[in-house]
């Protein structure tokens, strides 16, 4: 153990000397540390949003409605099929995953089937005798569509986001159908949960002649749909509108908020082919009025009064100029293609992550000094080396933070502090040692080198199971427990290191210079 | 030249004379904190919990009744105010809203309304829905009880199985006890709380380990010796490493309180208590539990395999 080949101490100055490379940045400015040559890290540790300020959203996409949806429109389509084709069916509807009717007619089973066929891909048909079929979506049909809705919904949600100005957002899908957003810096998480709980599908439909019907039931083929304006008596206007849809909001190619007779209102601009349409359904229908639906609500519903056939136009409502840019930012991004939940938000203000870490700062100053002091004054020279040792650990947790990019959080910081504590246990048990091996009589360099030999063995052990227990807690651990493992167990390896390895070197080195004819420990 | 000793150099205190009361002790700990978490439970956080924390900073010294009052009338059901070191700083807990997500967020929104320029800044906010809360409830059992295994299936790999059933009894001690702590003192159980417990946990075996290492080692050097002198024996040559360590991540954890702020001052708390604990356990459970299970019998048949790894009875 006193032998110290020389790769071995090439092996602790390289390690140090990169510890400290690592470390360097984080003593720059960041402009400073930005400009570094490429082949110099300059990587700075990366603070989490506890520390730094900003929002964690966890969403949900609500795929049982997209599951759901998707068997409302295959009634629809199979409505209009057997309708068209004139086959008399009963108790068309949806039970559970499946959608069910009945022909009257057996014998027009097989032309039935036929239209089953044509109104979807992917389905699994199941007819009885007597006429009754059951439809549903294959599993891998239903799977890759949850899949599909989930990558799109992450899309939107990073096109909103970003419309927003928000610097360096993270958008990760977490598990089948959630979405984490980490967003830092951000101080009004309000607007944004706001924009992310918006579906914003826009539909442009017409609306139905005459009168709400008194009994709320719609006529077929339409349903009655609120707004936001205000009938004579106070209530808010309901429409019946069509369920059909005349132009969808996907095809539009651009929108912007702007003004028009000093109010607040939405300009548009649709691609070709809504351009079309839209020209098409407005020049046949000169004198109708048609609504425009965002999220099942009624924004506006003008008369047309002639052909719109530039492919704009212009949504009017009452909005305040916030509103009038959210929503066409809404419209930019495009519509989520399922309702997002948030479940779960953490949102810190700048304020009190600087005072995070301003306080975890001081306590790692101080638990340094009083460890230092104690450590000198328990075992003299020994103490003041594996203070050395002390301090160079700190710049290994450190550097290693920056080059692996761990995020450091506030229960991180306090995995530091602890592991200031407990580092110095490796050099207490090496101390104890050879304090024993001195007392029974021995040499220094016996009693160093059988104090080393004897101690390693026992600090794997106890550095180990903490070890293990930090990997579980990185493992499934959410947020802050997770930065607190990966200080943890940074902190483990490296007081091992700086215990083994330097501490001992330093001691080889006194050894061989002083040639001690007594150990004072 | 070492300024101070804290141990006399040769300590000889009879500790296996005195396992009777540390037993009793032992068992007095436990069952205190399983009657307390029994009886008043923890006071969950709202990441276990779900529903919201706010933490603000008013403009003035805050009326925290004319608050109390004001957040009352909002019909939220429970919210609790609490203040946060300072008398400008308040912590707000609502209790989880009736009703789906956006319930959650329109009571955020209709708090923020109603404390308006009260408030001069908004430190953090915290909403957790039922959903996520139960999750992180079994993650965190789940973790708590991985580590536990994975500790105790160490030591049963490094030890022989006496040291790894004594080792894990003592974790056990130290885990209800600590949150026997957390239910006494009603300090918010929250996920970084839940790390503090899974640390003494790692600490706690640590110090288990180093006093069990020498305990293995002198079983194979004195092999006619009572047992209960030769543990005597173990712990006091560790003793000095014991109370040295312990005292230095004391220092470290006591700094960390008085100056690293609120919010991990609840975590650092459970932590020092942990440390204490953990520290006593290994000395006054673990090693005396020892005594009853013979170890040296198992011992014996590994004194010719110095590493003596993966030895079972």
């Amino acid at each position: 153990m006193v032998q110290f080949p020389r790769w071995q101490v090439i092996l602790v100055v390289v390690v140090l000397l990169i510890g400290a490379t690592f470390v360097a940045p984080n003593l720059m400015s960041r402009e400073t540390a930005d400009n570094l040559p490429g082949w110099v890290p300059s990587q700075q540790i990366n603070l989490g949003l506890d520390l730094q300020g900003g929002s964690y959203l966890m969403l949900e996409v609500d795929l049982d409605t997209v599951v759901k949806e998707q068997l409302e429109n295959l009634v629809d389509s199979l409505r209009i099929g057997l309708r068209r084709a004139r086959l008399g069916y009963t108790g068309l509807g949806v039970d559970g995953d499946t959608v069910v009717f009945k022909v009257r007619d057996a014998s027009t089973v097989d032309q039935a089937r036929g239209i089953v066929r044509n109104a979807a891909s992917n389905l699994l048909i199941d007819v009885s005798d007597d006429g009754a079929f059951r439809v549903r979506f294959t599993d891998q049909a239903i799977r890759d569509r949850r899949q599909n809705v989930v990558d799109q919904s992450i899309e939107i949600v990073r096109r909103r986001i970003d419309e927003t100005g928000t610097r360096e957002p993270s958008i990760q899908r977490q598990g089948e159908q959630r979405i984490m957003v980490q967003l830092p810096g951000v101080r009004d998480p309000e607007r944004i949960k706001k924009l992310l709980g918006k579906t914003a599908k826009l539909t442009f439909r017409f609306v139905e002649e005459g009168a709400v019907p008194a009994n709320g039931r719609p006529p077929p083929g339409t349903e009655i749909l609120p707004s936001d304006e205000l009938d004579p008596l106070g209530n808010p206007r309901r429409y019946v509108v069509k369920r059909r849809v005349m132009v969808s909001g996907d095809t539009l190619t651009d929108a912007a908020a702007t003004f028009q007779d000093g109010q607040p209102v939405v300009s548009f601009t649709f691609d070709s082919v809504g351009a079309k349409r839209f020209a098409d359904a407005t020049r046949a229908n000169v004198g109708r009025v048609f609504a425009i639906v965002l999220d099942n609500k009624v924004i506006s519903a003008p008369v047309i009064r002639d052909a719109i056939l530039g492919g704009r136009g212009i949504i009017s409502g009452s909005f305040t100029t916030q509103e009038a840019q959210d929503l066409a930012l809404l419209l930019r991004a495009g519509a989520l293609p399922a309702p997002l939940k948030i479940l779960e938000e953490r949102t810190v203000g700048p304020g009190l992550g600087a005072d995070s870490v301003r306080a975890g700062k001081i306590a790692s100053v101080l638990g340094m000094v009083f460890v230092v002091i104690f450590m000198g004054a328990a075992y003299g020279l020994f103490g003041l080396l594996a203070n050395v040792a002390l301090i160079m650990n700190l710049v290994l947790i450190l550097g290693a933070l920056s080059g692996l990019q761990a995020t450091l959080t506030l229960p991180g910081i306090a995995g530091i502090v602890l592991t200031i504590g407990m580092a110095v246990d490796a050099n207490v048990l090496i101390f104890e040692r050879i304090r024993e091996e001195v007392r029974q009589g021995r040499g220094p360099v016996t009693a160093i080198d059988a104090g080393y030999r004897r101690a390693i063995t026992t600090i794997i052990d106890s550095n180990l199971t903490t070890l293990i227990a930090a990997l579980l807690l990185f493992q499934f651990g959410t947020g802050p427990v997770k930065g607190f493992a990966v200080t943890l167990a940074i902190g483990l390896v490296t007081s091992m290191f700086t215990a083994i390895m330097l501490t001992r070197l330093l001691v080889v080195v006194w050894l061989r210079k002083r040639r001690p004819q007594a150990l004072a420990i | 030249m070492a300024l101070i000793r804290y141990v006399p150099l040769n300590p000889k205190i009879d500790f296996l004379g005195r396992r009777n009361i540390f037993l009793a002790f032992s068992t007095l700990i436990v069952l205190g904190s399983l009657l307390l978490f029994a009886i008043q439970g923890l006071n969950l956080g709202v990441d276990f919990r779900g529903g919201i924390l706010l933490e603000i900073k008013t403009a003035e010294p805050a009326n925290v009744a004319d608050l109390r009052r004001r957040l009352g009338a909002l019909k939220l059901g429970e919210v609790t105010l609490q203040e946060f070191g300072s008398n400008t700083d308040l912590l707000i807990n609502v209790q989880r809203q009736e009703g789906d997500q956006g319930a959650q967020i329109l009571a955020i929104n209709a708090i923020k309304d109603e404390l308006g320029s009260t408030v001069a800044e908004y430190r953090r906010t915290e909403f957790v829905g039922p959903k996520v809360g139960s999750e992180l409830k079994i993650a965190g059992a789940l973790a708590t009880m991985l580590a536990m295994l994975g500790i105790a299936v160490y030591i049963w790999f490094r030890f022989e199985w006496q040291f790894a059933l004594a080792g894990l009894v003592a974790l056990l001690h130290d885990v209800a006890a600590t949150v026997g702590f957390f239910a006494l003192t009603q300090i918010e159980f929250n996920l970084a709380t839940l790390a503090a417990v899974l640390t003494v946990a790692g600490y706690s075996i640590n110090d288990t380990v180093v006093i069990f290492d020498r305990v293995r080692e002198t079983l194979r050097k004195y092999k006619k010796l009572p047992l209960a002198e030769l543990l005597n024996m173990a712990l006091n040559s560790t003793l000095s490493r014991t109370v040295l360590t312990s005292f230095t991540t004391l220092l470290a954890l006591i700094s960390l309180a008085a100056f690293g702020g609120e919010v991990i001052r609840g975590f650092t708390l459970g932590l020092i208590w942990g440390v204490v604990i953990g520290t006593y356990s290994s000395i006054g459970l673990a090693v005396p539990l020892l005594m009853f299970m013979n170890p040296r019998a198992s011992a014996a048949e590994h004194r010719d395999e110095p590493a003596a790894a993966g030895g079972t009875s």
